[in-house]
């Protein structure tokens, strides 16, 4: 066997102060050219390991252990920082989630390129120039000439991470991290970005270290994969071995938990508890009865599907949720002289939600979505159009009818970590809208108790702050908020988008629990179809602005009628296809 | 761009006109007569009555507004009741000596607090980095009069390097000019510099942490050589704001200090006029205050997008 490339012998770091360490003895190894997928949730590790690797770490961790690469002598752990700079981007390059704010704001795409050119100098002044259109060409952007001059400001999320993927292969490394370089796209721009770093890992014959909490993500690009659990490696195997025949029980969770399309016996998502359970994504019709006997409850309810242009006639009733020809034009107001061209972020909009459906709207950012979501809930009033949420004229609702509103209609934000104020203690922040509608203290209290507990926070940890829980339990926090007021209606926006693959199915099957119990209409916003499909009993697409395609979910997704709907479900990463073609 | 400019260039316009409306309504609502000022107490009531009129005190206040907008517009800030001598030589000779003392001042503080902010959050860990905060925290505790007077009794009575107080243009001689003006600029400039360090310190700190560091360093730069070439002008945003805002105080933190080295510059003629009772000017001086702080924020604001290509093409 060749000699590997990289060599990470017993890594372990524990910060100054921590009771155990937050990695331990951490070994793994990588072949020449060998594709590897370092898989796990936030907290276990695996962009640590990579900083390490890189030589990043911040300054007040540091690691004990080795860490080798083929062409470097001696141990990156214990090298200088004069020492790795020369190391870095020659023989290991990184990409790293964020794109909007990896690349400096003030300097030009093409001369953030030619840097990283010209420090190494590797390539003569002289063809610089040429090499930077030649690396954006490469990376697929369109008119790399443009580019070039371009800010970063003035790309797109997507186009921003394929300069990152330029910047990072520019002197041909022969290893590339790549730590969650999707995760903050959209669904359709990240099959695109997958397929480029293979593409371009394969030109240049370099290594890979891929590291997502997707399993879904992880088949098409990797032969390997090794599962990261709290700071430890618990399993290691090919991409096959992985997928058919998990040996590890965090393993086997974390497969569970991914899969959007089967569900357990009570018609509910695996977790990472009830994984044991779980019988793998090959039983496809079985997953997919489960998930039809799921959506019964809700479509039993009410009869006859409200898709938004054919039910208005055919249902007696009135819809609880009436949209009717809205649209919303930004202009960039200014003082005097600053007039820009308008924007039209909603055109004609129209549908209509009957009480206790479930409404998926998906689409891409940029779509509207947001906007949407903003006027239906009285933050943002449409230009033209109108809204009646029950009896309220939301389009033109006086500020008492919207306190109204308020009551009956809750929103759930996509941030848990942003959307809470970090100085109000739990049961205070889930207490507010009870104090907005002037309830007694005592009965706050009991009301408060009982929600927290309907969203299984311990009661004991009522009194502390949203810093001192996780993720998942944040997005528990700000469901219970929304719903201590018993509204009618709840309008979710991207609510699991920011938690990890085994907690989304935690919270996901809250949600789909307490819509049942309270008897609730959703309104749920998401760019993954997966999580749609499965909570939701219609859909609306969205692409700029306009409702591309409606209908019952299940039909979308069975039979979608146009070209753009057809791209979105085939980019959205399904665990039963990854499994299919690991096979 | 241009409409950027233009519109920055009408908030100018804006700010002047309402800035000048309030001097002229809070001078004209002071309790007291100027011409019965003028005269003194014993005058009588055909006296002021007369210099009323001469002054033109005796018109609608929206003409004696539109009067004094329209002298300034040509360079005119009217005439001393007081001592009966036009303003505007006073007002010119003395903004001279103020803006020199202030722009020398604000150049030494960024001199200063540039690199040692820098410095400091570099070795924040370090017991070098430590020592420059709290040297910083000091500094802004001292009141720049008293750093003066500290200033005059080593550099001066001590040791005999620079003259204690006084003036001297630099027509008259470069070697008097520069002596005099070294004490009055260090002790502006030390105050300022302890408080830009800090925003340095800090900005620089907050741009450290930025992901396009990491990827600076990532691309094969140093820590440090990451800071100079991406980091400083990403800091440069937040710490041309303070310096604009200081700037402004310093123009009247000056005043003090033209008093504690008798320099003859807007501080001691704006002194000099309330001590006289000289409304109209201490009117004229107010408004050229007023006015300089307004091209100063003016510029700064010009400034970003030259910094900022984010708010060059939002404009």
């Amino acid at each position: 066997m060749a000699e590997n490339l990289l060599e990470v012998r017993d890594l372990t770091i524990t910060p100054a102060g921590a009771p155990a360490p937050v990695l331990d003895d951490v070994s793994l190894t990588l072949a020449p050219g060998e594709r590897v997928g370092l898989i796990g949730e936030s907290g276990s590790g695996k962009s640590l390991t990579a900083q390490s690797i890189m030589g990043l770490l911040p300054e007040e961790l540091s690691a004990s252990g080795s860490i080798t690469l083929d062409g470097f002598a001696g141990n990156v752990l214990a090298a200088g920082e004069k020492t790795l700079a020369r190391v870095r981007s020659t023989l290991v390059s990184m990409v790293f989630q964020e794109p909007m704010s990896a690349l400096n704001p003030l300097m030009r795409i093409g001369d953030q390129i030619a840097e990283a050119l010209r420090i190494h100098g590797e390539t003569g002044r002289a063809r610089i120039p040429g090499r930077v259109l030649e690396l954006l060409h490469d990376v697929h952007m369109p008119s790399p000439e443009s580019a070039r001059q371009a800010y970063p400001h003035q790309l797109s999320g997507g186009q921003r991470q394929r300069v990152m993927l330029a910047i990072a292969l520019a002197n041909s490394p022969r290893l590339l991290i790549c730590d969650e370089p999707t995760t903050a796209l959209d669904v359709t721009v990240q099959k695109h970005m997958l397929d480029l770093i293979a593409e371009r890992v394969t030109a240049v014959a370099a290594g890979l270290l891929f590291i997502t909490h997707d399993l879904a993500v992880v088949a098409g690009v990797c032969n390997r994969v090794i599962v990261m659990h709290r700071g430890r490696i618990v399993e290691t195997g090919t991409v096959r071995e992985i997928f058919a025949n998990p040996q590890h029980e965090y393993t086997r969770g974390l497969l569970a938990s991914s899969d959007l399309e089967s569900t357990d016996a009570d018609g509910r998502l695996y977790t990472l508890r009830t994984a044991l359970e779980y019988a793998g994504p090959g039983r496809t019709a079985d997953a997919a009865g489960a998930t039809t006997s799921a959506m019964e409850p809700g479509s039993g309810r009410a009869q006859g599907a409200a898709s938004p242009t054919t039910s208005a006639g055919v249902t007696a009733h009135a819809p609880l949720i009436e949209v009717a020809g809205v649209s919303k034009l930004y202009r960039s107001g200014g003082f005097l002289l600053r007039r820009k061209a308008p924007v039209q972020a909603l055109e004609d909009i129209t549908f209509s939600v009957d009480a206790g459906r479930r409404l998926g709207i998906v689409g891409e950012s940029g779509s509207g979505k947001s906007t949407l979501l903003n006027i239906l809930s009285g933050l943002d009033r449409p230009t033209t159009g109108q809204v009646r949420v029950g009896d309220i004229r939301v389009d033109s609702a006086s500020s008492a009818a919207l306190r109204t509103l308020r009551e009956n209609l809750q929103i759930v934000f996509q941030d848990p970590f942003s959307s809470l104020d970090p100085r109000m203690r739990v049961e205070d922040i889930v207490a507010e809208p009870l104090v907005a509608q002037g309830m007694e203290r005592e009965e706050r209290r009991a009301k408060v108790a009982d929600m927290l507990a309907a969203v299984d926070i311990d009661r004991s940890s009522m009194r502390r702050y949203p810093h001192q829980f996780s993720g998942g339990q944040r997005q528990r926090i700000s469901i219970a908020r929304a719903l201590v007021t018993r509204p009618q209606i709840l309008v979710a926006d991207e609510p699991v988008s920011a938690l990890d693959v085994s907690v989304r199915a935690q919270v996901l099957n809250l949600l789909t629990d307490l819509v049942d119990e309270y008897a609730l209409t959703l309104v749920f916003v998401s760019h993954d179809l997966g999580v749609v499909k499965h909570l939701c009993s219609e859909v609306i697409v969205m692409k700029d602005g306009h409702i591309v395609e409606a209908g019952a979910t299940d039909e979308v997704y069975a039979d979608p009628q146009q070209d753009y709907t057809r791209d979105l479900i085939a980019a959205t990463p399904s665990l039963a296809a990854a499994v299919a073609a690991a096979q | 761009m241009l409409a950027y400019l233009l519109s920055r260039a009408a908030q100018f316009v804006v700010a002047l006109v309402v800035a000048s409306v309030v001097v002229f309504l809070l001078m004209s609502f002071l309790p007291g007569n100027a011409a019965q000022v003028a005269l003194g107490t014993n005058a009588t009531p055909e006296a002021v009555a007369a210099l009323e009129a001469q002054y033109g005190l005796d018109e609608p206040p929206l003409i004696r507004y539109l009067q004094w907008v329209a002298g300034m517009l040509g360079g005119d800030f009217g005439t001393s009741y007081v001592t009966g001598a036009p303003i505007t030589p006073v007002i010119i000779a003395s903004v001279q000596v103020t803006a020199i003392l202030v722009v020398c001042s604000i150049v030494v503080a960024v001199l200063i607090a540039v690199p040692l902010g820098t410095f400091a959050a570099l070795e924040q860990r370090n017991w070098i980095g430590v020592t420059i905060s709290a040297l910083s925290q000091v500094g802004i505790a001292v009141p720049n009069f008293l750093a003066a007077i500290i200033l005059v009794m080593i550099f001066s009575l001590q040791l005999g390097w620079f003259p204690s107080q006084g003036w001297m243009a630099s027509i008259e001689g470069v070697g008097g000019f520069l002596a005099r003006l070294v004490l009055p600029v260090v002790s502006l400039a030390l105050v300022q510099a302890a408080i830009l360090t800090r925003y340095v310190r800090s900005a620089v700190l907050d741009v450290m942490r930025e992901d396009y560091i990491r990827t600076a360093r990532a691309k094969g730069l140093t820590r440090t050589r990451a800071l100079f070439v991406h980091g400083l002008r990403n800091a440069a945003i937040p710490v041309i704001t303070v310096a604009g805002v200081q700037l402004a105080t310093l123009l009247v933190g000056a005043v003090i200090i033209e008093q504690v080295f008798v320099i003859p510059g807007v501080g001691s003629e704006l002194v000099r006029a309330v001590a006289n009772r000289d409304l109209v000017t201490v009117q004229g001086i107010v408004m050229v205050l007023v006015m300089l702080v307004l091209i100063i924020n003016f510029i700064v604001d010009l400034l970003y997008p030259i910094v900022d290509p984010r708010i060059r093409s939002a404009a």
